[in-house]
This record gives C-alpha cells, sequence and structure tokens, in this order.
C-alpha cells in the first residue's frame, strides 16, 4: 500500500479549496460585468454619432447640434495644467516626507492631513477653489483656478503613491550610497528615483484619470456652459468634457439622444487612452527594473 | 605573530557608548587600531560589533533613535568635528553582511563612488573599475558583461562586487562586517588573500562572527560581549590562551556565544 494515500480529511480540504476559489473567481468576474455594461450601452446609444464633424466642430443650436471640439481641448488644457502644478508638488512632498522627515509629531500630523484631504468631497475642494483661487488670488474664473482646485484634490494620491513607491526601493541601497559619502539628494537621484519611477507614475496615471473626470470642482472657477471661442491662455475660461456631458444631459432641451452617449464614450475613450500611453510607459520602466 | 607594520594610530576609541534608546549597544570602550593592521572584532550576536563600525563614519546620524557619547578619533580627528561628512564617509569602505549589489550596471556600481566624487573622465573610470574588480577577484569574471546589472550577480559574485565598489573609494580604512555570511568557502579564502594584500596600504577592521577567520586574518583582535570590550590583545596570543579574561577563551574554544 502507498504510503500516500488519501484520507478523508484531505478529501475534505480539496472540496473546499476548489469552493473557495471558484468563489473567489466569481465574485471578481461580477466586478467587470458594470464596466461591461456601461461600455456596451454607450456603444450602441452613441451609433451614428461620431465623425469627424463630431470631434472638429464647435456646438451649435443650443448645443443641440455640431462637436465638441472646444470641450475636448478644454479638457486636455485644464488636465494638462493640474498635472503640471500637482506633480511636482506631489513628488517634492513625497520625497521630503519618505527621505529626509524624520519621524515627529508634525510629520505623522502631515501624513493624516494628507489622508484627511483624499476624504474631502469634490464640492468642497470646488468651493474652496472659489474662495483660494478664484476670488483670494484673483485668478477669476479660468482655466488656472479651475486646474490648481483639481491639483489640489488630486495631490493625496500623487503624494501617497509616490510616497509608497519610494518606500519600496530596499532600505541597504540607500545605506550603502550613505557608506560611499554620498548625501542624500545624491542617493535619491541615483539610485531611489530611477527605482521607483513606474510607482511614481501609477499615481499620475490615477490622478489623471480621475482630473478627466471631474466635473464639480471646475463647474464654479474655470468650465464655462458654452464658449464660442478656445481658450488661448489659463487665464481664460474654457468648456470642458465632464461639464459639457452634464449640461446637454440635464440642461439643454431636445439633445438627440444619441448626443450625450457620445460625448460619455468619448470621456471614457480620453481616459483610457491617456492611461495606456502612461501604462505602456511603466511597463518599459518595470522591463527595465533592476533587482 | 604579526606586530603591526606601524604603531601610527588610524583609530583612537575613547569612552565610547552607543545606546538605542535606553537600550545600551556599547558600553565605555577604549582602544586603539594601529594603521596598516587588520584589527578584528569577535563576539556573539548584540555585542556592539557593528554598532561600532556605525560610529566610525557617524552612520548613526542616518540612524534614528541612536545615540553615540565618548569619541572616535581618525587620524587624530575626532570624527564628530569633521565638517564634511561626506568626505569623512568617503574615506571608509564599508562591506555589509549580506551583498548589495545597487540596481545599476556593474561597471555602474563600481564607478559610482569615483562619480560622486566628481570623477568625469571616462578612460579613468574604465581604470579604475578595472583595477577595483580586479583586486576584489572578480575581474575575470564579469569582464565580458560590465554592463549588466550587478543585482542580478550571484551572492558571492555581489560581495565581490561590494568589495570593489568599497575599493573604488580609494579607502584608508575598510570596514567588513562579517562578510563571509553570505560566501561560499572557496570565494571567501579568495577574499582573505585579497585581504592580507590589501593590508599594505589600507586598514582594515573586521568583524567576524568566525574566530578561525578572525586568526587567520587579525594582527590583532577585540572581543566584545554584550556591548562591553571584554579585551584586546594580538590575535595569536588570544588564541594560545594567553588572554586576562578567561571568557575570552571561553569564546574562542567555543565553549559559548
Amino acid at each position: 500500500m502507498s504510503s500516500f494515500q488519501t484520507t478523508d480529511l484531505n478529501q475534505s480540504n480539496r472540496r473546499k479549496e476548489s469552493l473557495v476559489r471558484i468563489l473567489l473567481g466569481m465574485v471578481t468576474l461580477t466586478l467587470i460585468i458594470p464596466v461591461g455594461i456601461i461600455l456596451v450601452t454607450l456603444i450602441a446609444k452613441s451609433e451614428g454619432t461620431f465623425s469627424w464633424a463630431f470631434f472638429s466642430e464647435f456646438p451649435r443650436n443650443s448645443m443641440t447640434e455640431g462637436g465638441i471640439f472646444p470641450a475636448l481641448v478644454g479638457t486636455l488644457w485644464l488636465v494638462a495644467v493640474a498635472l503640471l502644478a500637482s506633480v511636482p508638488f506631489g513628488v517634492a512632498a513625497a520625497i521630503y516626507l519618505s527621505e529626509y522627515a524624520e519621524d515627529t509629531a508634525l510629520t505623522r500630523a502631515i501624513n493624516l492631513a494628507i489622508i484627511n484631504l483624499a476624504g474631502v468631497p469634490s464640492i468642497v475642494h470646488a468651493l474652496f477653489g472659489v474662495g483660494a483661487f478664484v476670488l483670494f488670488f484673483e485668478f477669476g474664473t479660468s482655466i488656472l483656478a479651475a486646474s490648481l482646485t483639481m491639483a489640489v484634490m488630486t495631490l493625496p494620491v500623487v503624494i501617497v503613491a509616490t510616497r509608497e513607491s519610494l518606500q519600496a526601493v530596499p532600505q541597504p541601497f540607500r545605506e550603502a550610497c550613505w557608506n560611499m559619502g554620498a548625501t542624500r539628494w545624491q542617493t535619491i537621484w541615483r539610485i531611489v528615483l530611477p527605482n521607483s519611477i513606474s510607482g511614481i507614475l501609477t499615481g499620475v496615471i490615477l490622478e489623471v484619470s480621475r482630473t478627466v473626470g471631474e466635473t464639480a470642482p471646475i463647474m464654479f472657477t474655470g468650465a464655462a456652459l458654452f464658449l464660442p471661442f478656445l481658450p488661448t491662455s489659463v487665464y481664460d475660461q474654457t468648456m470642458a468634457m465632464s461639464l459639457h456631458l452634464y449640461v446637454i444631459s440635464t440642461q439643454v432641451p431636445d439633445v438627440p439622444e444619441g448626443l450625450p452617449y457620445g460625448v460619455a464614450l468619448t470621456l471614457i475613450a480620453i481616459v483610457m487612452i491617456l492611461n495606456s500611453v502612461s501604462i505602456g510607459f511603466r511597463t518599459y520602466l518595470r522591463g527595465k527594473k533592476k533587482w | 605573530m604579526v606586530k603591526p607594520a606601524t604603531q601610527v594610530k588610524k583609530l583612537e576609541v575613547r569612552d565610547l557608548s552607543i545606546r538605542y534608546g535606553d537600550e545600551i549597544a556599547l558600553h565605555s570602550a577604549d582602544f586603539d587600531v594601529y594603521e596598516n593592521e587588520i584589527f578584528g572584532i569577535i563576539g556573539p550576536a548584540n555585542s556592539g560589533k557593528t554598532s561600532f563600525l556605525r560610529a566610525i563614519n557617524r552612520m548613526n546620524e542616518m540612524t534614528p533613535g541612536m545615540n553615540v557619547t565618548g569619541m572616535v578619533k581618525f587620524d587624530g580627528i575626532d570624527v564628530k568635528s569633521w565638517r564634511d561628512v561626506y568626505a569623512l564617509r568617503s574615506r571608509i569602505g564599508v562591506v555589509f553582511p549580506l551583498p548589495v549589489g545597487l540596481p545599476l550596471s556593474i561597471y555602474d556600481n563600481v564607478a559610482l563612488s569615483p562619480r560622486l566624487s566628481g570623477v568625469k573622465s571616462k578612460s579613468e573610470l574604465d581604470d579604475i573599475v578595472e583595477r577595483c574588480l580586479t583586486r576584489a577577484a572578480l575581474f575575470d569574471e564579469v569582464k565580458d558583461r560590465l554592463d549588466s546589472l550587478g543585482s542580478l550577480l550571484s551572492g558571492g559574485q555581489q560581495q565581490r562586487l561590494t568589495i570593489a565598489r568599497a575599493l573604488s573609494q580609494s579607502p584608508e580604512l575598510l570596514l567588513l562586517d562579517e562578510f563571509s555570511i553570505a560566501v561560499d568557502p572557496v570565494t571567501t579564502m579568495r577574499i582573505e588573500d585579497v585581504l592580507k594584500e590589501l593590508k599594505k596600504e589600507v586598514t582594515i577592521v573586521l568583524v567576524s562572527n568566525l574566530v578561525a577567520q578572525a586568526r587567520r586574518l587579525a594582527d590583532r583582535t577585540a572581543f566584545f560581549l554584550g556591548g562591553e570590550l571584554v579585551e584586546v590583545g594580538e590575535t595569536e596570543k588570544l588564541f594560545r590562551g594567553n588572554v586576562q579574561d578567561s571568557r575570552t577563551t571561553d569564546y574562542l574554544e567555543g565553549r559559548f556565544g
């Protein structure tokens, strides 16, 4: 007789194992159902909306006809300016918190503040933006004010993602550099940052997705319902995809049914395109990961 | 056996105490390390050996909670009064128990320290890299793949890379912290031969948990026990039983620790 007999206990463990596996797998599958439904619905209902004119023309006839060109351009403006503001600040703050700051009551308070900042509802950020950027700094309702508002809102994402990826770089690497006589900054620049850049990009990806879709923070700070011209500087107001979608879905009568779906699908496509560019870049960097 | 080549004091340790919070890692140690000797430090875990090494190049300043009192003089000057701590550290090479191949190419691992101190010329860097890798007995194994990652070498090779990196600093003092833990015996012997050669130019402090290794290499040896410096003496004398404290013989003969 073999010494590896199957006992009853073994069998019951194996049954449990496959049951758990199936259960967890099914729960995971349900997660993609809403995504699938949304995409299928959008594609089906927006049929016939897309044409070159849809992307290249201004809206006409109280936004019931024409294209989304100014909203598309405006969203790119908003995202770009928000990134320019939040990435340098966020990465710098994360480097300080991870590499320089000692564990004191102050740094713990700052960390707590960052987490709380992430939990503040976007409408509150919007009102903060009105008070701070539109009125106090006198940027007026402008791309600058709207983007800064979104930058403040997404700062915690950038900081937390960056800090986590900096801390994933093994401590012995730092110690080895310090022992050689490298300063903290030399160590960060030559060893820590090159090996955490892919994680930092993840934070940026998350930020982009959120910035593209946000409506509340830009409503009062810089986005306009309709403008017959494109913004020429950060001090101009602009149209934006998210607000445009909100407006034609709820505020404008007699909009053809396909239009809002087309705008929504485009919005999602922008997010996906921007994300896949960053994901591609990140994959490239990860391929070069060095330990 | 071997008398130190000179009696010039490279390190003077005076009433050195190291604490982590309330815990004492080293209590009031006094001894000297002479130029061009291999100075062995033996003792069981938690006896303050590594802490002592960290106090020499002021790594305590990078370690939250580590508190050093008393003094270590390097070339007659208290390390605490060195204004440029980075210059101090660049004159002291350190090798850790576990090899640290930085996530750079083999070449860049060795060229890092010269670059930090401002060497830019490619031919000069080439020279340094080849010389240090050769001295660390690694060059022949890696000369065809200097561009591949240092962190992907085997453990023993990485440790020799770490030694090459330490040598690239042209150090006056080399601190070796149980360097052979992750290295096979053959490689250990090759590195030991390298160290015997190096002694002509460099002062070496060798922390080892292998008493036989200390006997093979060290001119003089200090025995640390539980944060106390039990005694310092010529290695061979200690092993012959010529000790001031019977605990030393007990440890050397493996009766505890």
